[in-house]
């Protein structure tokens, strides 16, 4: 959804083949994989809330030095998989659970960008 | 940012499944959003917070009317809500960043009670109109 919603997020998977449309998208193992990888990131950070700042602290430097991602995609990537889990979990998506998860989006972006320099 | 002939077919089409429940969604978009961005209550002192309230209520009419009233004059947003737009400048003075905020909000409340509507395609579109809106209402800021 990041990759059709916000387009210009493309820049920086030049090399995940074919993103001419959504259903490109959608079918592409690589964005797929890509997924994948940043669930289970964001995983770990629910599993060391209380230590956020090290958990990222690699990932950090990674996606300063070397991916050169501007940390304003880590807080579109964070809107939208709130979206993404309220169609998921429907009602059950509360005003309240929102608040936590918009709380943690936020604070998973903050640590991401934290050793940028 | 312009909104293609794509975009205002599927947010049409989006709106016409909520259809009468606009209200609803209004009133839960301003529930959500007062309570993930407590910053936001800032505009609204004088409300009555309570989950329910009829000012919350109330407001949400208006602020899904508005809505509604870009969606059925779609080709021309500026010129539909261009009273509301005045408003926005002169008056209520609502900080640009809060759109956005309440625009997360009501996408939130699309994908919580018509998630299979909200293709990956529907919610691009959805999100570039909901930001018209924005720039439209803080067009005349300065």
């Amino acid at each position: 959804r990041l990759l059709i919603v916000y387009p210009w997020t493309q820049r920086f998977f030049d090399n995940f083949g074919n993103l001419s449309s959504p259903t490109a998208i959608i079918g592409n193992p690589k964005v797929r994989a890509h997924g994948k990888k940043v669930l289970t990131s964001f995983g770990d950070a629910i599993k060391n809330l209380d230590n956020l700042k090290t958990t990222y602290s690699k990932l950090s430097e990674l996606h300063c030095d070397k991916l050169h991602v501007d940390p304003e995609n880590f807080r579109l990537l964070g809107d939208i998989l709130i979206i993404v889990l309220a169609a998921h979990f429907g009602k059950d998506f509360t005003p309240a659970c929102q608040a936590t998860w918009q709380k943690l989006v936020g604070v998973v972006a903050h640590a991401l960008a934290r050793k940028y320099h | 940012m312009v909104l293609s002939g794509n975009d205002k077919t599927n947010v049409k089409g989006l709106f016409a499944k909520i259809g009468g429940q606009a209200d609803d969604y209004g009133a839960e978009t301003l529930e959500r959003m007062f309570v993930t961005y407590p910053q936001t209550k800032t505009y609204f002192a004088h409300f009555d917070m309570a989950k329910g309230s009829a000012q919350i209520k109330g407001h949400g009419k208006k602020v899904a009317a508005a809505l509604v009233e870009a969606v059925n004059h779609i080709d021309d947003i500026a010129g539909a809500l261009s009273k509301l737009s005045d408003l926005h400048a002169q008056k209520l003075r609502v900080d640009p960043v809060n759109f956005k905020l309440l625009g997360q909000c009501f996408l939130v409340v699309v994908a919580t009670r018509n998630p299979a509507a909200l293709t990956p395609e529907v919610h691009a579109s959805l999100d570039k109109f909901l930001c018209a809106v924005g720039n439209v209402l803080t067009a005349k800021y300065r």
